[in-house]
């Protein structure tokens, strides 16, 4: 398995998560998708400090993972607190903010 | 013989440019009779509705006191040899900056102790009337506040010895004559009145204000001594350009041509503000102006042929808008205007006339303050009306009124031995004196100038007096109180004698002398100008009589023919300027707001629309939707590292 196999998996799991983000409705699955696309950055993180023989990338793989931590406990409260008001998760129904 | 000879000899060497002494005795008060009437207007105008109950004592009471120290002041000067008549006081130093000094001073000498006692004593009698005038006007006190406030700013003028503290002055009787003519500003033709003489002084102030400029600048100083000491040693150009910019000054003051349309109309203030103000002296200021410049007039002959030609000329305008005027106010508004033209054609001969420009002057505040208050009475018993068409018959009703009225008449229209006949008389012989031509032309003027003023007056007497009656049904007039008549009695007698006192024996033209220069000549009882002026009044009289005394005077006035017309639009004065200065000005200005509604405002309304529209239209890319505006990132996010890649390649 060379690190080309580990990039071409982070760039379509990435890809899929891009895309679920901008065509699906509901929170959750935004959330989802987006937890996607940082795993995907992770395993090409992951992938170069194998092969580069160094410890930066894992490293950094530790740090997003922490990030994704934190985002899911914020963005959970929110989307736990805007289902309570509208009884629903579809973030096309909370479009107030705009012109 | 001897005594003679050193009179002469002393009045040579009495040139008007010499430096005033400093003020000795009781003329060290002299400021007094500027804290009189300042002290009255203070304390009626300050003090409010406190003062409404005796408010009008004390603005009697102040002219009246400036007036004793008036005499008292004379009479010092009396004592003074003739040569040393003349003295200042310094008051104190108002600017100083560099080269630039102006002391506040003031100079009694003969010119203006004449005036003071004109302003004093005829202003305290007119002060006097109004209390009866003014007796049901809930604002009397505010009216002698106003009339204080000009009884000073009138002294501060005649006393300045420098143009600035006189421009002061100056500036001083123009606010109070705007604020007495829209004195009923509730009245909206007495507020245009008003706002008209204040725009047309302004006209004439800024003659003024350049001319103080141009001494400055050619001299470097204003004060009275400073001017005339160097104006001798100035081009012709400066005197010149400094002759006519006083007379464009005296010109707005004094009503004259082409600046005299405001008079006429302000004729809306009380009657007792037409007598003082625009009769008996801030009119007059324009010729005090003119004799006081004597040194710079003498040595200019063109200045002073155009003040001769606009005196002439005036007095020919004023005489012809009276013989047409119905309004009794109006018809003697006129009569100023034209005696005022007489004093500035004296004025414009130069040394040989200022004395007898000052001669009518005083003898014109006399009968013309005494013709006003006339008027004013009759005006007081016949309900506010002024259409002579709507008098006729008073002589029997008023007859102190036409007594006193009919004095002033026979004074002014120069029948002997009332004061105008000498005053009036010498001017004419002055004006054919001067030889050549414009002797002629002038001379011819004011003798014409005699004639109409004759008709036009005895019109004024036939419609009011005589005839019967064609008063308004709810009109019962009788003869005004005492404290009304008083004042009117004592301006007929010094309408009756004063003429002679001054003209006869020299005593004004000798008592002048020191401050006019040149020895005027001696004026003959009757010459020959003078027989031919007094025939020319009579011939007006019995044309007058014929057309207003022997036939009745409708109460509407007939359509008239063109010449009748024209002298009741005041010659077309007003006409020519709405047409040469109003309608322009008016065309700027709507050019002016034309172009700052279309081309300013145009201009940065059309930025500020392309903005907010622009805008209007952007703003909708803000949906609302997370999913577009990570759209927008990502194709964001795409470009950058499309643009990133195609760098590194």
């Amino acid at each position: 398995m060379s690190p080309g196999h580990y990039v071409a998996l982070a760039v379509i799991l990435f890809v899929i998560g891009a895309v679920g983000v901008l065509i699906r409705r509901n929170a959750m699955v935004i959330f989802m998708c987006i937890e996607l696309m940082l795993n995907a950055v992770n395993l090409a993180f992951v992938a170069f400090a194998r092969q580069h023989g160094q410890v930066d990338g894992q490293v950094v793989a530790f740090f997003v993972m922490v990030v994704a931590a934190a985002e899911v406990v914020v963005g959970l409260a929110i989307l736990m607190a805007i289902f309570r008001a509208r009884r629903s998760a579809s973030v096309d129904d909370a479009s107030l903010l705009k012109y | 013989m001897t005594g003679t000879l050193t009179a002469v000899a002393a009045r040579a060497a009495a040139v008007p440019t010499e430096i005033p002494l400093p003020a000795a005795g009781v003329q060290r008060a002299a400021w007094l009779l500027l804290v009189f009437p300042l002290a009255g207007a203070a304390v009626l105008l300050l003090g409010g509705r406190r003062t409404n109950r005796w408010g009008h004592v004390v603005g009697v009471a102040m002219p009246l006191a400036a007036f004793v120290y008036g005499v008292i002041a004379f009479v010092a000067m009396l004592g003074y040899p003739a040569d040393e008549r003349s003295r200042e006081i310094t008051l104190f130093t108002w600017i100083h900056v560099a080269r630039f000094d102006v002391p506040v001073g003031l100079r009694l000498d003969q010119l203006s102790i004449c005036f003071v006692l004109l302003i004093t004593g005829v202003g305290s009698l007119i002060h006097i009337f109004a209390v009866g005038y003014m007796s049901h006007d809930p604002e009397r006190r505010r009216f002698f506040g106003y009339m204080n406030l000009f009884v000073a700013s009138m002294l501060l003028l005649v006393l300045a010895d420098n143009y600035l503290v006189l421009y002061v002055g100056w500036e001083g009787v123009g606010l109070t004559s705007y604020l007495l003519i829209g004195f009923w500003q509730y009245k909206p033709e007495a507020a245009t009145a008003a706002k008209k003489a204040f725009v047309a002084n302004r006209v004439g102030d800024l003659g003024m204000s350049l001319a103080i400029m141009l001494m400055f600048a050619a001299f470097g100083s204003v004060t009275f001594t400073g001017v005339f000491g160097q104006v001798g040693k100035a081009g012709q150009g400066v005197t010149t350009a400094l002759g006519l910019l006083l007379l464009l000054g005296a010109c707005g003051k004094s009503a004259q041509l082409p600046l005299q349309s405001w008079l006429l109309d302000a004729m809306e203030g009380p009657t007792p503000v037409s007598a003082l103000i625009h009769a008996a002296t801030m009119v007059t200021a324009g010729v005090y102006l003119i004799v006081r410049s004597g040194p710079i007039f003498n040595l200019s002959p063109n200045a002073r042929l155009l003040v001769t030609i606009v005196g002439a000329a005036t007095l020919l305008f004023g005489a012809i808008i009276s013989c047409a005027k119905d309004d009794i106010k109006k018809a003697l508004a006129g009569s100023t205007m034209s005696q005022i033209g007489y004093m500035m054609l004296a004025a414009g001969l130069g040394a040989r006339g200022y004395a007898f420009a000052i001669a009518l002057l005083l003898a014109h505040g006399f009968f013309k303050a005494g013709l006003f208050l006339g008027a004013g009475s009759i005006k007081h018993e016949m309900n506010d009306e002024v259409d002579m068409r709507r008098f006729g018959g008073l002589r029997k009703v008023m007859p102190v009124t036409f007594v006193t009225f009919g004095i002033c008449y026979l004074a002014i229209i120069g029948i002997p031995p009332f004061s105008g006949f000498f005053a009036k008389d010498t001017i004419i012989d002055a004006a054919f004196e001067t030889g050549g031509t414009s002797g002629w032309v002038l001379g011819l003027a004011s003798l014409i100038g005699a004639g109409i003023t004759a008709f036009y007056m005895t019109r004024v007497m036939f419609m009011t007096f005589a005839g019967e009656r064609r008063w308004e049904e709810d009109a019962h007039p009788h003869e005004v109180p005492p404290v009304m008549t008083s004042p009117m009695i004592l301006l007929a007698i010094g309408a009756i004698g004063f003429g002679a006192f001054e003209i006869l024996n020299d005593r004004l033209v000798d008592f002048l002398g020191p401050v006019t220069g040149e020895e005027p000549p001696e004026p003959g009882l009757f010459t020959i100008a003078g027989t031919v002026a007094l025939v020319l009044a009579i011939g007006a009289i019995i044309l007058a009589w014929a057309m207003y005394g022997r036939r009745p005077v409708p109460v509407t006035a007939p359509a008239g023919r063109p010449h009748t017309v024209a002298a009741r639009k005041e010659l077309y004065g007003n006409t020519v300027n709405e047409s040469l200065l109003m309608r322009p000005g008016q065309w700027l200005t709507r050019l002016s707001v034309y172009f700052d509604n279309r081309g300013v405002d145009g201009l940065v309304n059309t930025i500020a629309a392309t903005v907010g529209g622009t805008s209007g239209r952007v703003r909708r890319v803000q949906t609302g939707f997370v999913r577009s505006y990570a759209l927008s990132m990502f194709l964001g996010a795409v470009l950058l590292v499309g643009a990133l890649l195609l760098v590194r390649i």
